[in-house]
């Protein structure tokens, strides 16, 4: 190896705090030492890589998962994933998981008195194609209570984990949906201090994307880390 | 243009979900090449109770210090197969425990090696956004000249060595707060 391209680091405001009181669970859950800035390395800058026999056809359609069709209303999820150098991020993995219609999740520890789907599982997972897009199909989820605060509810959300091109490019976020009145009292998506950035986790409505008569489209981009423009300084660092 | 990488969220409670259906506990098969060994431990939070809902991701190099990636360029032989990933989720009691065969040396700052390592990411409830460590081979004689061991401050590089409890079988824990703490990486 000889010229590495780092990553660029994180601008400041956009990503949360590991020690955020509003989300009661960070208390006991976030370092108290401060990180050790370490150097990218070989280690870093390389990760994961997925492809089509990982996958199987009905994975990006949650709607066709099971005998019938789950209960809810039908929508299409679909964007772009790009790096901080707006380039597309082609062919890597993207993992989506959510509450079904009614904001309940399959799941041993959701005792919310909303009923289960037996028609619909909530995960799915796809490739990004060539110009880094993808595109699920899904029911759009039902807001849920959660024990962090009195009357505390999850606006409407879908979870999503990507990979990237890198081990320091893994990104684990969540999609929400244009005017959810539930937002500004999420102390999840208020974690992120800047209002800029947190707005770019809400999907925007998608009219081009609407399939007529069959389902309403919602059009969410995600932004991993991307390259420094020149190469990073390769002499031994000790 | 220049855009903003999008902000981290918590995988929340029901991350396995979405996430069970890539658990990979065997990051090495028996055919491939190299020193076995099992690695196990917990996640334990500031009371030193165990996280049920956590999930550790693993990467590595294989056998002979090879990346499955097209960045890593160097003429070295690669197992077909060998992805080098490994998503291990924790027990009711925060424990994980995955196998796989001990990295081989890989370059860092300067082409100098490293010592062998695990790179390690760890997602939970509670946690907004990732934690990134490694896993270092306990005896190894690359540790001490290792240029990422060398940035953890000397009391803390203790965290991110394995101890060997059998043969083969090395035990390292994730302790996130607390006089034990281990040392989370900033990159």
């Amino acid at each position: 190896m000889t010229k590495l391209h780092a990553y660029r680091r994180f601008h400041p405001g956009t990503q949360p705090e590991y020690d955020f009181p509003p989300y009661a669970s960070t208390a006991k859950r976030h370092p108290t030492q401060p990180l050790v800035i370490v150097p990218q390395t070989l280690s870093e800058i390389t990760g994961p890589v997925f492809g089509d026999h990982d996958l199987e056809p009905t994975d990006n359609d949650l709607t066709r998962q099971h005998k019938g069709e789950p209960l809810g209303e039908r929508i299409i999820v679909s964007g772009r994933v790009l790096d901080e150098n707006s380039r597309p991020v082609p062919h890597t993995l993207v993992e989506v998981w959510q509450a079904n219609a009614a904001g309940r999740y399959p799941h041993k520890n959701d005792r919310h008195d909303a009923p289960i789907d037996p028609n619909f599982s909530g995960a799915g997972r796809t490739l990004t194609d060539a110009a880094g897009r993808y595109r699920f199909i899904t029911i759009r989820p039902g807001e849920y209570p959660w024990r962090n605060h009195y009357n505390a509810w999850r606006p409407a959300h879908i979870h999503f984990s990507l990979f990237g091109q890198a081990f320091l490019t893994r990104l684990v976020t969540q999609m929400y949906f244009p005017g959810d009145p539930l937002l500004p009292y999420d102390p999840m998506y208020m974690s992120i201090p800047d209002e800029r950035a947190r707005v770019r986790l809400v999907s925007q409505f998608d009219w081009e994307n609407t399939v007529p008569e069959h389902a309403l489209a919602y059009r969410y981009d995600i932004v991993l880390r991307g390259r420094e423009a020149t190469p990073m300084d390769d002499s031994p660092g000790e | 243009m220049s855009l903003y990488a999008s902000g981290s969220q918590t995988v929340g409670p029901y991350l396995h979900i979405g996430l069970t259906w890539l658990n990979t506990a065997r990051i090495a098969s028996p055919a491939m090449k190299g020193e076995r060994v099992v690695i196990q431990g917990r996640l334990l939070d500031g009371d030193g109770v165990g996280v049920s809902d956590g999930l550790v991701e693993i990467w590595q190099a294989n056998a002979a210090g090879k990346y499955a990636h097209p960045e890593d360029r160097r003429q070295i032989p690669l197992e077909k197969g060998f992805r080098g990933f490994g998503r291990i989720p924790t027990d009711a009691k925060g424990r994980f425990r995955f196998s796989t065969v001990k990295p081989g040396r890989v370059p860092g700052l300067g082409g100098k090696l490293q010592a062998p390592h695990l790179s390690v990411t760890v997602f939970m409830r509670g946690l907004l956004k990732q934690l990134s460590t490694r896993i270092y081979f306990p005896g190894d004689p690359a540790n001490a000249q290792d240029p990422v061991l060398k940035r953890v401050p000397a009391p803390r590089r203790a965290t991110l060595i394995a101890r060997r409890r059998a043969k083969g079988v090395l035990e390292w824990n994730i302790v996130l707060q607390g006089r034990d703490e281990t040392a989370f990486f900033d990159f």
